[in-house]
């Protein structure tokens, strides 16, 4: 039960009440470029939780029994970006080719988040934070989730700022911040919730 | 364009946290405070200095094909000497910038430069277009983290501003008030520079170091590229 009861309290609190976008300020560049359309929103949410199990599955393994063993941790950096970016190019080829429906809905995603700093950040952050391996999945399954959400919320929120009549110089990306911003401020109700919930 | 219209065009016309748009998450994340701001400006600027200069030097070296994967382990092996040093130099400011700093490496300003700029002209220019960019970066932190840090919290520097101190408006140093602040400058860019600066959507995906990839695919971008170019026209 105690094993069961921390996995929903990680859970709970990496989709919502540390949302990774809107409230760590991590992975902003695809918030803000591709949630323009719902579809698009959820086709990269749904990768970026894809490619986040993947890394967390082979940089932990890699820390833990390798790294650490011959005193390396300072190269953590490096290795994890460059496994990350393996990663990615490896998943899309193996998906290519056995794989053609999801690479059709998930593939074109896939280049644009080598970049992201979400997926080396929650790597990262894993390690940071001593979770043991089940605990990082469930952790890195909890930031993809969240990272899906906000951008479905915000997905709705632009489609309904393309209708609005802002001032001239904030048209385009400033007002876009502005609602980005009242959006991470209903984040905010989520603070707590998880002792409310687990005390 | 000479030496000194390099180094300034990444201060103002090319501002790239305010007019380039990159580099987005450091800047949301680091600025409640003014000192942390700046220590991640010029941790980010000395990186920058470093892998654009190699870059620069090697561009004839590293194959067109593996291009990416090159630089990012550049920058990669510059942001790690950075960390160590800020770890034994600066220790309270390693900690308050956190993993930020190890995701320099992933910052678009960086890899956006090397593939914009470093990877077409000579070490001496690059060397200029970083040290311009960097400063662009930095002040772009400056002005956000000083706005923020004053009315958030009633400081600056850690200088206790007397009426300021007693009314914090808390909510700018919290997460909606750096989306909140971060809009409005970039509003005010566009208001003080209307139609001198260079517009953004030229950059959309010069900039980014995915484009070759998504060029050749109907990708998110490559479609966002598009409509903008229609809305352009």
């Amino acid at each position: 039960m105690d094993t069961l009861r921390s996995f929903a309290v990680i859970l709970m609190t990496s989709v919502l009440v540390n949302n990774y976008v809107l409230s760590r300020f991590l992975g902003i560049c695809p918030f803000l470029g591709v949630s323009k359309k719902l579809n698009q929103a959820t086709g990269m949410g749904a990768a970026v939780i894809f490619v986040m199990l993947m890394a967390t599955a082979a940089t932990w393994p890699i820390q833990q029994f390798l790294l650490v063993p011959f005193g390396l941790e300072y190269m953590r950096t490096i290795v994890f970006i460059l496994v990350i970016a393996a990663l990615v190019q490896l998943v899309e080829i193996i998906l290519k080719r056995y794989i053609p429906a999801l690479h059709a809905s998930l593939g074109i995603y896939l280049p644009l988040i080598t970049t992201n700093c979400a997926v080396l950040g929650v790597t990262l952050n894993n390690i940071n934070d001593g979770y043991n391996f089940a605990e990082s999945m469930v952790n890195s399954l909890g930031v993809g989730l969240g990272f899906l959400l906000a951008m479905v919320l915000f997905a709705g929120v632009r489609s309904r700022l393309e209708e609005a009549n802002p001032p001239k110089s904030f048209e385009g990306l400033p007002i876009t911040l502005v609602s980005a911003s009242i959006v991470a401020l209903s984040f905010f109700g989520f603070a707590g919730l998880v002792d409310g919930l687990f005390a | 364009m000479n030496k000194l219209q390099n180094l300034l065009k990444g201060i103002i016309k090319e501002n790239p946290v305010l007019v380039l748009v990159l580099g987005t998450c450091p800047t949301l994340a680091i600025t409640s405070s003014v000192l942390n701001a700046l220590g991640m400006g010029v941790a980010a600027t000395v990186v920058l200095l470093c892998s654009n200069m190699t870059i620069s030097a090697l561009r004839r070296v590293i194959p067109d094909q593996v291009r990416i994967p090159c630089y990012i382990v550049l920058i990669a092996g510059f942001v790690t000497m950075v960390e160590m040093v800020m770890h034994a130099f600066a220790p309270s400011l390693y900690e308050a910038l956190g993993i930020f700093l190890s995701l320099i490496v992933v910052n678009c300003i960086i890899l956006g430069r090397a593939e914009m700029y470093a990877s077409k002209h000579n070490v001496l220019d690059s060397a200029i277009d970083a040290v311009g960019m960097g400063i662009g970066f930095t002040l772009a932190l400056f002005v956000m983290s000083s706005i923020r840090e004053i009315f958030g919290n009633g400081s600056w520097m850690g200088l206790e501003i007397p009426i300021l101190s007693d009314n914090p408006i808390s909510i700018l140093t919290l997460a909606p008030g750096g989306f909140f602040v971060f809009g409005c400058l970039i509003a005010l860019v566009n208001k003080i520079t209307k139609g001198k600066a260079i517009k953004k959507k030229d950059f959309g995906c010069a900039g980014c170091p995915s484009a070759k990839i998504c060029g050749k695919q109907p990708s998110a971008c490559g479609e966002q590229a598009a409509e903008e170019k229609g809305e352009d026209a």
